[in-house]
């Protein structure tokens, strides 16, 4: 009697469950007489071993290691250019270019910027390998070990010299890279560095036609232009230059005392080698005083200005922004002046979302896109002061120096150094 | 003496910056430090096709599964059949898969096994709209995490018109069915109905 009642009360309760899966299933599931055993239902298939980036993280370590004793030990223009082939083919065409130290800066802003948002350590020792090599040694990650820059490297056979003052404006294009950037991290647009890498198209042998073509134009303007992409837009470029900046030792051209023979003047593709002051700039530094007071006192108008501007374009910075384009699109739409839908707009009229919603999740987006902006356009105005506070004075050089936050420590000037105790030819 | 005391201080003072710079960025990465990787919660998919098409992989990584549980193992599979086909057999032109990458078998009378040939499988997502529609909604889509290459902006979640790609973390790789069609899964919308407002002024 009373398993039969607990049977019942089992069967009771178990009733809706039974009947609600049920009202699940237009067909009931088969009840199988032939002993026939359902398959694996998860086959489970973790990720690739290599995907989580360690591998990939210790064959980074290596190679900048390398890398750093062809540039300071060996001195061979020729092994920088085999590592440089190798990186190509290792970071660039093996592993698809994903995850590389330019796009890792973006997961290290969404941690910083985001909330619930994190990074892993293989992720973060890409972002930081590098800058701490940087900070020791010299861009010798941009020498040949970053598959972007290796591209270049290896096009770049008939440089032409383009004047200082262009290579600083057009220099510019990096910070405003950077600056778009973290404020697409910084307002969930995106991950731009990624969307927009110019050669990730080709290692992958695919990609849109229009990134396809950007990289195509970038690499035929990279043979007469040297390494356009890293010096005109890479925006972890700026990062790595501040670290050189204070490098404790960095990439020389002569290995004992300059002749100052002027044989390197035109090796560098890169106008990253600064010369001795002619005489007749040397200037009473009384004036560099002078101008750098004055850029200081300015300094806050123009970033004051540059957020102001930055501010005022918050509407057309916003419609980088999915949700923002999208509320747009259906408001065009509901006015009549986009009569033709597309899937998008067919997608979130099917879904439960109202456009009422839409339009107020956009709103509060742009509001995102106000603060964005103004630090965007401060962050360049102060770069601008910065730059011109370094244009104020003429520094003070007697030898043939490479520019340390410039230089992309690529060995081209050692075959021209007659003071290179074995000259090493390319 | 005093020179290269300086020197020494600078040095510190670069091994000091260092070590604090990445400690603060070993510290803002916060806790959820684990490896996160790309999926699409089926919930969401709205089987537009653009996996397929979007992935920079070719074939992309995204595969259809077949979630055994729930398939009512049907002779008459409308994610198997081409509608209007004349035959219930596993003739090309029956097939509304593209790549015949479902295989078809006998199990006892009147039940069929579908099982998913992953390596032909493009992802397009048709045998997953017909059987959301039709049948059990027993096949669903999946990135294949052993395939995807886990691009850091992946190109299929940019373009995914129902916004159902999302990072999970690689402890649990995979979003599973919960079986329930009607609350959980969103229907098809793209090109099965029409909008369900009219353009124009209103």
């Amino acid at each position: 009697m009373k398993p039969r009642a607990l049977t019942l009360i089992a069967a009771l309760l178990l009733l809706p469950v039974t009947l609600c899966a049920a009202a699940e299933m237009r067909f009931p599931p088969p009840d199988f007489q032939t002993g026939y055993s359902l398959p694996d239902l998860n086959p489970d298939t973790p990720p690739t071993a290599s995907s989580n980036g360690v591998p990939d993280a210790i064959v980074l370590f290596i190679a900048l290691s390398i890398t750093t004793w062809l540039v300071f030990k060996s001195r061979s223009r020729r092994g920088l250019f085999i590592m440089t082939i190798f990186s190509l083919g290792y970071f660039g065409f093996y592993r698809t270019g994903c995850i590389c130290p330019v796009g890792s800066t973006q997961n290290v802003m969404a941690a910083v910027l985001v909330p619930d948002v994190g990074v892993s350590v293989a992720v973060l020792s890409f972002f930081v390998m590098p800058l701490l090599f940087s900070l020791f040694f010299g861009r010798v990650f941009c020498a040949s070990v970053c598959p972007l820059g290796a591209m270049q490297e290896l096009v770049a056979i008939a440089p032409i010299r383009i004047s200082p003052a262009l290579d600083r404006a057009l220099g510019l294009g990096r910070y405003l890279y950077l600056g778009l950037a973290v404020l697409g991290v910084a307002t969930g647009a995106g991950f731009f560095i990624c969307r927009w890498d110019p050669f990730v198209g080709i290692y992958r042998m695919g990609h849109s036609y229009g990134m396809l073509l950007a990289g195509v134009v970038i690499l035929v303007l990279g043979v007469f232009v040297a390494r356009p992409y890293c010096r005109f837009l890479c925006p972890y470029g700026i990062l790595l230059g501040w670290m050189s900046k204070f490098s404790k030792w960095h990439l020389d051209i002569p290995p004992s005392p300059c002749v100052s023979c002027r044989l390197c003047e035109n090796s560098c593709p890169y106008n990253a080698i600064d010369m001795p002051t002619p005489q007749h700039l040397v200037q009473d530094p009384k004036i560099g005083k002078r101008r750098v007071r004055l850029l200081v006192l300015a300094s806050p108008f123009m970033i004051a200005l540059g957020a102001a501007a930055g501010y005022l374009m918050h509407e057309p910075l916003s419609r980088m922004h999915p949700t923002v384009e999208m509320s747009e699109r259906i408001a065009l739409e509901d006015l009549g002046a986009i009569t033709v839908d597309n899937l998008e707009s067919r997608t979130f009229r099917a879904a439960k979302q109202t456009t009422a919603e839409l339009h107020a999740e956009a709103i509060s987006i742009r509001g995102r896109f106000k603060t964005g902006g103004a630090w965007l356009g401060g962050f360049m105005a102060l770069i601008i002061c910065l730059k011109l506070v370094g244009l104020s004075t003429v520094p003070k050089l007697d030898v043939y120096t490479p520019h340390k936050e410039t230089c992309f420590s690529c060995g081209r000037c050692y075959p021209y150094c007659p003071v290179e105790a074995v000259p090493k030819r390319a | 003496m005093s020179e290269s005391n300086t020197m020494e201080r600078r040095d510190f003072i670069r091994v000091a910056g260092a070590i604090g710079f990445a400690g603060a960025a070993y510290g803002a990465s916060g806790e959820k430090s684990e490896q996160m990787l790309w999926q699409l919660d089926p919930n969401k998919c709205t089987q537009c096709g653009r996996c397929s098409t979007h992935c920079v992989l070719v074939p992309s990584a995204v595969k259809c599964l077949n979630q055994f549980n729930i398939c009512g193992y049907c002779d008459l599979c409308f994610g198997y059949l081409q509608p209007g086909s004349r035959d219930r057999d596993t003739g090309a032109e029956n097939q509304l898969c593209p790549t015949a990458a479902i295989k078809r078998t006998y199990i006892e009378d009147p039940y069929y096994e579908y099982i998913i040939d992953e390596e032909s499988c493009i992802g397009c997502a048709k045998c997953v709209k017909a059987c959301l529609v039709f049948g059990n909604a027993s096949f669903y889509l999946q990135i294949r995490q052993d395939v995807c290459i886990n691009c850091n902006e992946c190109s299929i979640a940019k373009a995914c018109p129902s916004d159902a790609f999302q990072k999970v973390p690689a402890s649990t790789p995979y979003i599973y069915l919960t079986g329930d069609i009607e609350s959980t899964r969103s229907l098809p919308s793209a090109d099965a109905t029409p909008p369900q407002t009219t353009l124009g002024p209103a």
